[in-house]
């Protein structure tokens, strides 16, 4: 029952935080900001992560590939694919629900528990368009993020293969051009909009609508990266059966 | 003007407010007593709608708020200044930008305008050299008065204080009560505030209402509340020493 009454309440507040929208000029540099902090102070870590799990993705196939009859091209291919389906797209997104996830969380929560949501309530402002509005504007350059994981991921990979020997720089190369499908990258991209709206809406209502103290918060935080990541993994079955099969 | 009708509000089992009835009066300040957990908070956030409640009516003006359409809500609210018991102040922007706020949501006056207004109001809560301080860097008092100043700043029709001058000094917390008293009656607005403090009651009760166990228990102002025979108010003004003493003497003097 519980269950039921949280999605209900989630998707009324989608509906609600397009209603009565804040003024432009505010909204501007509310959006400005929320960039600042869910984007751009988000592509340190992902491109140091999807830098070294590029790479070891890379080993991980080279040192499982000692078949001589299986063409070395496929350690760049298996790389090429691993990163552009899933890794970036999927795994990067949870780490997200970590970081971008739990700092929307408690930053709403926080205004939740020290009445700056009845704040801006009580002086007539839409507070759900006010906090979460922008940041699902902001979200909608989360692809950007990804399309870096995607781009460093390769990259990680094609280096750990020079310094590890494992395949030739050309071998590498024509393996990542080979069978390549754009509708996989369509594929890639449609998921990671919905993860992004994801990533802005859920911790957003777990910071929201949560009651209590600075206790609370911090519970909050854990229970909406457990709910976000656990929304990825859904709707990544559910993309992929629905796109790809 | 705003009138409460038998108002009964719950939180699960607990009954906290038990059929309250009362006007507050345009152009007075209106005081709301009584020990602390008697619920003038919960009573507060009832009249600004951030609570709702399971019987009763409030009315502003004549128009009962709970059945206004959101958007008529929020254009109501925006008359509305509101001073939270713990501040409430955005920890995200400066004192200035906190008290420029309101401004910036609501009117369609240029930066240094606004900047202006803001300077002035905060000079009247004496707070002059604290602009670019975040909120986290003030004291407790000094965040009170950015959100009293933050509440003024648009000339609201309607101001709720909540415990305004607890955390001041003294002489800090009488210039606060003035500076209320003084631009409630100077822009007839309606004020209803809460306070355990007895010199506020003295200086600015111009209509007082004593709650206890969620009950109305007295009702009278300034001139009044040390005449009463009603033993709860009694027992709650002369709980201090400092006051015992002042009603010996008043009632010396009167023989
Ligand atoms: N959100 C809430 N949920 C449950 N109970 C609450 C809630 N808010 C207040 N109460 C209860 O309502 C009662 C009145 O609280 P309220 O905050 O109105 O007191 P108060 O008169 O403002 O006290 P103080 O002078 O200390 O601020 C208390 O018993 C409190 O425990
Ligand atoms: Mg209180």
């Amino acid at each position: 029952m519980q269950y039921l009454h949280n999605i209900g309440t989630y998707f009324l507040m989608i509906i609600e935080l397009f209603r009565k929208p804040t003024k432009w000029s505010v909204m501007r540099e509310l959006i400005l900001k929320d960039i600042d902090d869910l984007i751009i102070g988000s592509i340190g870590i992902v491109a140091f992560i999807a830098f070294f799990v590029g790479g070891v993705v890379t080993i991980q196939t080279a040192l499982n590939i000692d078949n001589p009859l299986i063409p070395k091209e496929l350690i760049g291919f298996a790389t090429r694919q691993s990163i552009l389906l899933e890794f970036a797209p999927t795994f990067m997104s949870i780490i997200m629900a970590g970081k971008v996830g739990s700092f929307i969380t408690s930053s709403i929560g926080t205004m939740r528990v020290t009445e700056q949501i009845d704040a801006l309530e009580v002086m007539g402002i839409n507070s759900l368009n006010y906090l979460v509005f922008p940041k699902l504007v902001a979200m909608a350059f989360y692809p950007f993020v990804i399309s870096i994981a995607m781009f460093l991921g390769v990259i990680g990979g094609l280096m750990a293969c020079i310094y590890g020997g494992y395949a030739s720089v050309d071998d590498f190369i024509t393996g990542i051009q080979q069978e390549f499908e754009p509708f996989h990258i369509v594929y890639a991209f449609i998921k990671t909009f919905l993860f992004a709206f994801v990533l802005a809406t859920i911790p957003s209502f777990h910071g929201y609508y949560m009651k209590g103290g600075a206790l609370e918060v911090g519970k909050a935080s854990t229970t909406s990266f457990v709910w976000t990541s656990v929304a990825i993994i859904i709707i990544n079955y559910l993309a992929t059966q629905l796109l790809l099969s | 003007m705003i009138e409460v009708k038998n108002l009964h509000k719950s939180f699960g089992e607990a009954h906290i407010l038990k059929g309250i009835s009362a006007t507050f009066h345009q152009g007075q300040t209106n005081l709301i007593i009584g020990q602390s957990g008697s619920g003038k908070s919960v009573f507060l956030k009832c009249l600004l709608g951030l609570y709702s409640y399971e019987q009763g009516s409030i009315e502003y003006n004549g128009e009962i708020f709970a059945d206004l359409s959101e958007d008529k809500k929020r254009d109501m609210r925006a008359k509305i200044g509101m001073v939270f018991q713990g501040s409430a102040l955005f920890d995200s922007l400066t004192i200035e930008e906190n008290v420029m706020f309101p401004l910036r949501m609501f009117t369609k006056l240029k930066k240094d305008e606004m900047r202006d207004r803001a300077n002035i109001v905060l000079k009247r809560v004496n707070l002059e050299d604290a602009h670019n301080k975040m909120p986290s860097e003030a004291s407790g008092g000094m965040q009170k008065r950015v959100a009293i100043a933050r509440a003024i700043v648009n000339n609201p029709k309607y101001l709720f204080c909540d415990e305004p001058n607890s955390g001041l000094d003294p002489k800090t917390a009488i210039v606060i009560d003035n500076l209320i008293h003084e631009i409630t009656e100077e822009y007839k607005i309606t004020t209803v505030i809460n306070t355990h403090d007895m010199n506020s009651v003295m200086e600015i009760g111009d209509h007082i209402m004593f709650l206890k166990d969620g009950l109305k228990a007295w009702e009278g102002s300034k001139d009044t509340i040390f005449r009463t025979d009603n033993e709860v108010v009694t027992d709650f003004v002369y709980s201090s020493n400092l006051f015992k003493k002042v009603r010996e003497a008043i009632i010396k003097e009167n023989k």
